[in-house]
């Protein structure tokens, strides 16, 4: 069932990336970690769809958040992150996914590791914790490019200021803030190790990003004794505008 | 033996397509493999959407679980690929 939500507001989060904040008056209500199907419908007819993951968390006011990545050979994605304007409607359906979702209900260690746009149904989940009060133990393990590309920052940092807060760790493949100790490079044993929770802890472990980065975090978590079962994965493609 | 060496999704990715038929959310779902017997999450499935549908096979064995294909006002789904779905009320 498609459903037509207005554009309320845009917000670059990087050069590439931008949070378009939809309302949608007969929203049933969303999970952190779910997505959408967005549909656009050219003037002769043609029309596409893509996924994106919700940004925002669990609301009763009918507004969800998506955070697009800029592809450069995107056929969508060029589209929503630099023509999309403030009163422009497009159609979503959904929320869908009943699996790669956090419930405010569980109290686990929660692991969180992200490449990329990867964040996005994460920080989902970040920010339906802190709206829920939850104190279920977060840790955070965030794969970018270089420091220019992290989504969220300055919140991201607020909340892993606070008390019973989300632990980050940042992990940088192609440039690192300088003097950062470790050189750049991708998510490696060490880097699990240290920085994410012990599986002897059961952690429920969510990852998302591109489909090798996934792979390899899985592989890494599977390698320190996680339980297939405690891991949930979403994958996006190369060219799959977000999944 | 497979030769495929597209990059595949996850079966989410196969969530708006498969509730045109679903009533119930599918990526929770519980299928067994009708090939290697492995019961996965529908979530886990590993998804290829370079065909004209999509194609959901198994995580442990990549036999094909699922097809979907849209042609026009019709859907064709193939699902002999699982020996059952289970869908929790």
């Amino acid at each position: 069932m498609w459903r037509v939500g207005t554009v309320i507001a845009l917000h670059d989060e990087t050069t590439t990336a931008r949070t378009i904040t939809f309302e949608v008056p007969d929203w049933p209500g969303h999970v952190a970690g779910q997505h959408v199907d967005v549909r656009l419908t050219a003037s002769d007819g043609y029309s596409t769809v893509r996924s994106y993951s919700i940004a925002s968390a669990p609301n009763s006011d009918g507004r969800v958040e998506l955070t697009v990545e800029r592809l450069p050979n995107g056929e969508v994605s060029p589209y929503l992150t630099q023509e999309l304007a403030v009163g422009d409607r497009l159609e979503l359906r959904g929320p869908i996914g009943g699996w790669f979702v956090w419930h405010t209900e569980q109290t686990e260690p929660i692991q969180l590791i992200a490449g990329g746009s990867g964040i996005v149904p994460l920080m989902a989940m970040i920010r339906s914790r802190a709206s829920a009060a939850s104190t279920a133990p977060f840790r955070l393990l965030y794969s970018v490019r270089e420091p220019g590309a992290i989504f969220y920052r300055d919140e991201l940092l607020a909340l892993s200021d606070r008390n019973h807060s989300v632990s980050i760790a940042y992990a940088y493949t192609r440039a690192t803030p300088k003097d950062w100790p470790r050189p750049p490079s991708r998510i490696d044993a060490t880097l699990i190790a240290n920085t994410t929770w012990p599986s002897n802890l059961v952690p429920t472990c969510y990852v998302c990003g591109p489909t090798s980065f996934v792979e390899s975090a899985t592989d890494l978590l599977i390698a320190f004794d996680n339980g297939r079962d405690k891991i949930r994965a979403e994958r996006f493609g190369p060219t799959g505008e977000r999944k | 033996m497979s030769s495929h060496t597209y990059e595949y999704l996850d079966g989410n990715a196969a969530a708006g397509e498969l509730s045109k038929i679903f009533t119930m959310d599918v990526t929770a779902a519980e299928g067994q493999c009708a090939n290697c017997g492995a019961k996965r999450r529908f979530a886990e499935a590993h998804l290829y959407m370079q065909a004209p549908g999509v194609v959901a096979r198994c995580a442990v064995c990549e036999h094909v679980l699922l097809r979907l294909v849209s042609a026009r006002q019709r859907m064709f789904l193939d699902a002999r690929g699982m020996t059952y779905l289970r869908l929790d009320m």
